[in-house]
């Protein structure tokens, strides 16, 4: 008798599990490592940094984005193609500061949270903090520093997970010695 | 749906965080690879449960080696298993000759004394039964299931 194979190798799938899991076995061993929250929380942060720094390449070979004209434009393209990209989800970018340096990114759905629950004792734990840092990272690569923080998380009670981003300055190349 | 590009930076992160942590004196080289096989581990013991929740019990032992070669060695590093040996006494060598998880570290010579010690134990965890025990030897890349 034939064994049915019902293993559907479903690998996109697959491989965002993995990534998922990946994720909460470090923040796992992060709160085991590190005595408060707000220590994983930075630690986080570095990491997402230190990955941000070097996504950011891989994001301008693959997507032949141009060089964006303003933060609006800057803000559009991270959530219509870097997060798409990259985590298969498109927020919706509001709540623009009337100097237009600040905005939201509204996410639906938050792929690094599939499955996770907050234990009561980790209150201030940001789980996704990592987001906040790869984000900065990548663009400071691009001559922007910015602020980015979670306003609200779904993983903490709130109905949506949004991500507020503030333009702090423009960072000016550092020319060669010796260029006139 | 999280891009491969991105588990890779992850991966690598995980990888620096935990040897910093020995840098720091914190533990020796043998607990660092037994911090990263934990997270493994764990990290596989996830993936086989998903992955086989709705399926048919695996009927023995060469089964479960086909499973991992074909299904899900496909799905978690993009490829099938190159060459699958045993010696029929409960000892498999999984031979993968481009494995993804190294192929970024290998091209830079700086690394390669310390690639047996990295990032494999993470993806390694995988443990379908109790006693099984796997180890990795980069170089001909094989991975031996006991």
């Amino acid at each position: 008798m034939a064994r049915q194979s019902t293993r559907s190798t479903d690998s996109k799938k697959m491989n965002s599990e993995l990534f998922t899991l990946t994720y909460g076995a470090l923040v796992t061993q992060l709160c085991k490592d590190y005595e408060n929250d707000e220590e994983v929380n930075k630690q986080l942060d570095k990491m997402g940094y230190n990955i941000g720094v070097r996504l950011i390449e891989d994001f301008l070979a693959r997507s032949s984005v141009g060089r964006c004209q303003d933060f609006r434009e800057t803000a559009d393209v991270i959530a219509k193609v870097a997060f798409k990209m990259y985590l298969g989800i498109t927020p919706s970018v509001t709540n623009w500061s009337p100097a237009g340096d600040e905005f939201s990114l509204i996410l639906e759905s938050n792929p690094l949270v599939d499955f996770v629950e907050l234990p009561d004792n980790h209150s201030n734990l940001v789980y996704s903090n990592l987001l906040c840092g790869v984000l900065r990272g990548a663009l400071e690569m691009v001559q922007m520093a910015v602020e980015v923080r979670f306003a609200q998380d779904t993983l903490r009670g709130d109905n949506v997970t949004e991500i507020r981003m503030k333009f702090i300055k423009r960072i000016e190349e550092n020319l060669p010695a010796g260029d006139e | 749906m999280a891009d491969e590009a991105l588990f890779q930076f992850l991966h690598n992160e995980v990888i620096q965080y935990v040897y910093k942590s020995a840098e720091n004196g914190e533990m020796e080289n043998g607990r660092c690879v037994s911090k990263l096989e934990h997270l493994g581990f764990r990290v596989g013991q996830g993936l086989i449960e998903r992955f086989t929740k709705d399926t048919s019990r695996f009927k023995d032992e060469l089964d479960v080696m086909k499973f991992i070669c074909k299904d899900y060695w496909t799905s978690v590093f993009k490829k099938q298993i190159d060459n699958l040996r045993t010696n029929h006494q409960g000892i498999y060598v999984l031979q993968d000759n481009k494995f993804r998880l190294l192929t970024q570290l290998s091209s830079g010579k700086q690394y390669l004394e310390h690639a047996p010690k990295y990032s494999c134990p993470v993806v390694f965890g995988v443990r379908l039964w109790p006693g099984a025990r796997g180890t990795l030897q980069p170089g001909c890349e094989e991975h031996r299931h006991r």
